[in-house]
């Protein structure tokens, strides 16, 4: 990094010549079948849009009826202990995989990541077109789940067999869970996809002086996100196919022999904690594969908003490898009360703390950044700083749930969904709001409006820790999750003032996010201009003209001279200095 | 907006703190061998957690009002971190995080690592949609066969859990929809289930268990408390998840033998 030069590093091809195609001319190559990363981000981002409104709709029906259960609600009509299970598990489904996966990374990523690293488009522009329309279709079947003979299914989002593997198990368990299945397959099809694409963007398409260590944060997040989704989605499709078989095929991988409802099932042999190894071998790097993104547009922010460098760039980089790595070596533990052995048990324990460590060194250096900085609370920052604050509250759950002793208590109860909501729900969402308020000016060429812009930010971030944090309370009492009605068993019936409490912080946080969606929208077409760079950052993407022209730099290919958070850089003309400026200047 | 973002990110912390540290709502009284262990390691793992939660929430909320920025602000630190503060807080963290683990896992081995003790009292339970069924082998110590074609849910007790009856061993066997425990008296559970997977979950007894088909998870615990305690399904099983519950009954050794003897005479 050191002299601005980009020195002995190899210097990296041409990109130029690598962007075969020209600027399409008709609306259905520009907007539909487009090859343009910045139009596949926005149409993953729209996806997600829709997605997410879908699923928090979802959400706001559950919350609904655990409070009033008797209730008739138009168009749903009245929800039955089935609806709510199904409703549980396409919520669960729809924000891991249509939002969480596919806003921070296909949306994001894909807009942002080649224009930050220098290139004119992805490396393979008709790959990055056909994982977006695999996931498109993808969205569309688990849809049509809602809507097939017997509904959707009722499995949860973690889909353990034998009851998602037997047709009789209950209502929804037949073409509905098939649906299910088959969308989590061609989702995991199109990710692969994805993954490839970035991995291969990020390693060969740089600018020339654009070395790995001098990639912003937020790069450096899609990246190492990318190579868990290869190493993640490859499992759970192969774990989906075998599901399916089970299913249809009558295979045993998932079943032992079985009786349901009295009768004996054709199945022999199989093992369900298989699929539990399977499932969560994806299952926990999806965590990360959901907040990494999430992180690096956070540090990214939290620079540019502070006016000074990243506090340990070198160590942010190392957290986030480690945190990879890591997160491949942890999946047991959703499984400490499965039936597994108690001694592997003991060694994921282990492991699950150790990658709390990483986790801990990011939130310091975030600190560390703000810290005698000059901090400036335009939108974008208001939700990085959230961002903080939810990671560090989801995050110290963690220790409790990864001691599987403490977990005997709390395995199953709504301190795992207060944890996991705050973390890789809430924080992850709010890094895609950062994210949102940020990078909007460069994608619409339009501000968003900051006043709505912090109206929503305070009221989401009060409202979701007013719905997540009693959780956290109900699971120590011992509120077991997936509960349609808590009026069956004594103990919990005691508990249903608090979750009617949070019933009604969920409906006024549901309200609050049109105020997003409308800014989103009105400042689309109304928003005042934004100028090339309007949070006067570094990075490439405020290099180049607003919005970003069909090869990003109209021409010209930039040369990196500098690292990506220089700011407040003593003898400089300006506080910041950009990544394209004269190597002449100061900074690193 | 410096300080309404403090206020905001302090009263989310305090009020957040002050439950926990309440106990408004918190685990239930314990009522088992394994309670003071885990209560304890709930209770070291808390105050830890909180040290940390609260220096670090109230650190960020101090840090956006303080360095909010101003027309007199000082220049920043033109700085790209600190070696010995990275390697000085990932000691710290590993340390502490390895540390708390390791003491607690001597609890984990105790209750899951070592077989039950001699002399436990056996107990089959049995979980099926949506009903928890409890089978005790009778004076012979033996549990009689059980086929799965014989399995009858609608008819519940003997015939829900398959009970073989031209086995010998099954003879004595009791098989009931409610749990007798006798107080401290090590149990020998042996946990199964019939159809999909069910979770034995007895909040007050600090005990949790998957019951899997296919496999027979031999666990074990010991009530010191008499009293009724509730029983709830953990793991998503189908419609009646939500209320499939169940009781369990830990009384003297005295009435344990009594009811025992008593399910004994009704079945001859």
């Amino acid at each position: 990094m050191a002299g601005g030069t980009g020195g002995g590093e190899t210097v990296m091809a041409t990109p130029v010549a690598l962007h075969a195609h020209a600027a399409p001319q008709g609306f259905i190559r520009k907007y539909i079948f487009s090859l343009d990363h910045k139009v596949i981000g926005l149409q993953y981002y729209f996806l997600a849009l829709t997605a997410v409104f879908v699923g928090m709709f979802l959400s706001l029906l559950m919350r609904i009826h655990m409070i009033w259960p008797t209730a008739v609600l138009p168009i749903v009509g009245e929800i039955k202990p089935e609806t709510y299970l199904s409703l549980l598990t396409m919520h669960g489904t729809i924000m891991v995989f249509f939002v969480l996966t596919t806003a921070p990374q296909g949306g994001f990523g894909n807009y942002i990541l080649p224009i930050q690293i220098g290139a004119p488009d992805m490396a393979f522009p008709v790959l990055n077109m056909l994982s977006f329309w695999t996931t498109f279709v993808g969205f569309v079947v688990i849809i049509a789940a809602f809507f097939v003979t017997g509904g959707a299914p009722l499995h949860g989002w973690t889909g353990y067999p034998p009851l998602s593997a037997v047709q009789s198990a209950g209502p929804g368990e037949g073409l509905g869970a098939d649906l299910w299945v088959t969308s989590i397959a061609i989702f995991c099809i199109a990710s692969l996809m994805g993954a490839l694409n970035f991995i291969t963007t990020t390693l060969d398409l740089r600018a020339k002086g654009m070395t790995m260590m001098r990639m912003p944060l937020t790069c450096w997040s899609w990246f190492i996100t990318a190579i868990l989704g290869l190493l993640a989605f490859g499992v759970l499709l192969s774990a989906g196919i075998l599901l399916l078989l089970d299913r249809n095929m009558g295979t045993s991988f998932y079943v032992p022999l079985v009786v349901v409802n009295g009768q004996v099932m054709g199945h022999k042999g199989g093992s369900p904690l298989l699929w539990q190894h399977l499932f969560w071998f994806f299952g926990h790097p999806e965590v990360y594969i959901a907040i990494l993104p999430g992180m690096g547009v956070t540090s990214q922010i939290l620079s540019t908003f502070s006016r000074k460098p990243i506090f340990g760039y070198k160590a942010m980089v190392y957290a986030m490898l480690a945190i990879g790595f890591f997160g491949f070596m942890v999946w047991g533990h959703h499984m400490f009360m499965s039936g597994m052995s108690p001694y592997s048990a003991f060694a994921f324990s282990i492991l699950t703390m150790c990658i709390g460590v990483p986790s801990a060194i990011k939130t310091f250096n975030w600190l560390g950044t703000m810290w005698k900085g000059h901090i400036r609370f335009q939108t974008p920052m208001l939700y990085a700083i959230g961002f903080v604050s939810l990671f560090v509250s989801g995050g110290l759950s963690g220790p409790f749930l990864a001691q599987p002793v403490l977990d005997i208590q709390l395995h199953d109860t709504y301190f795992v969904v207060g944890h996991f909501h705050l973390i890789m729900g809430v924080a992850a969402i709010f890094g895609i709001f950062a994210a949102t308020y940020y990078w909007f000016p460069k994608m619409f060429g339009r501000m968003m409006n900051e006043t709505w812009g912090r109206i929503h930010f305070f009221i989401t971030l009060a409202g979701t820790y007013a719905i997540f944090m009693p959780m956290h309370y109900l699971g120590l009492a011992g509120q077991t999750r997936r509960y349609s009605q808590f009026t069956e068993v004594a103990y919990q019936a005691k508990l249903i003032p608090l979750q009617t409490f949070m019933t009604y912080a969920a409906i006024i946080t549901i309200a609050a996010q049109f105020i997003f969606v409308i800014n989103l929208f009105w400042s689309m077409f109304k928003g005042p201009k934004a100028s090339d760079n309007p949070w006067e950052a570094t990075t490439l993407e405020w290099t180049t003209t607003t919005p970003p022209p069909h090869d990003n730099f109209g021409g010209r290919t930039p040369v990196v001279n500098h690292g990506p958070y220089e700011y407040g850089v003593p003898g400089a003309p300006r506080d910041y200095v950009m990544q394209t400026d004269p190597a002449t200047l100061p900074a690193h | 907006m410096g300080l309404a973002l403090l206020l905001l990110i302090w009263l989310i912390t305090l009020v957040s703190t002050y439950f926990f540290a309440a106990k408004t709502w918190y685990l239930p009284a314990g009522a088992s061998a394994a309670t003071g262990w885990i209560d304890h390691q709930f209770a070291l793992t808390f105050v830890l957690m909180g040290i940390i939660f609260l220096a670090a929430q109230l650190g960020l909320g101090y840090i956006v009002w303080r360095y909010s920025e101003k027309p007199n602000s000082p220049p920043v630190p033109y700085t790209h971190g600190n070696t010995k503060l990275e390697i000085l807080w990932t000691v710290l963290t590993a340390v502490l995080f390895i540390g708390l683990n390791l003491m607690g896992a001597p609890v984990w081995a105790s209750q899951r690592w070592d077989p039950p003790e001699v002399g436990a009292v056996k107990v089959e339970v049995t979980g099926m949609q949506f009903a928890w069924y409890f089978r005790y082998p009778g004076p012979d110590g033996t549990y009689g066969a059980t086929s799965p074609k014989l399995m009858d849910p609608s008819s519940g007790g003997e015939a829900a859990v398959g009970l073989n009856p031209s086995d010998p061993a099954s003879k004595d066997d009791v098989v009931t929809g409610t749990m007798y425990l006798p107080v401290n008296r090590e149990v020998d559970l042996s946990l199964r289930s019939v159809d999909v997977i069910h979770s034995f979950f007895v909040p007050s007894l600090r005990f949790k268990q998957d019951a899997v088909p296919g496999l027979d998870i031999h666990m074990h615990l010991k009530p010191t408390v008499i009293g009724d305690y509730e029983i709830a399904c953990a793991e998503l099983c189908g419609l009646g998840h939500y209320k499939m519950h169940g009781m369990v009954h830990v009384v003297s050794q005295e009435d344990f033998d009594k009811w025992l003897a008593a399910r004994e005479a009704e079945k001859q």
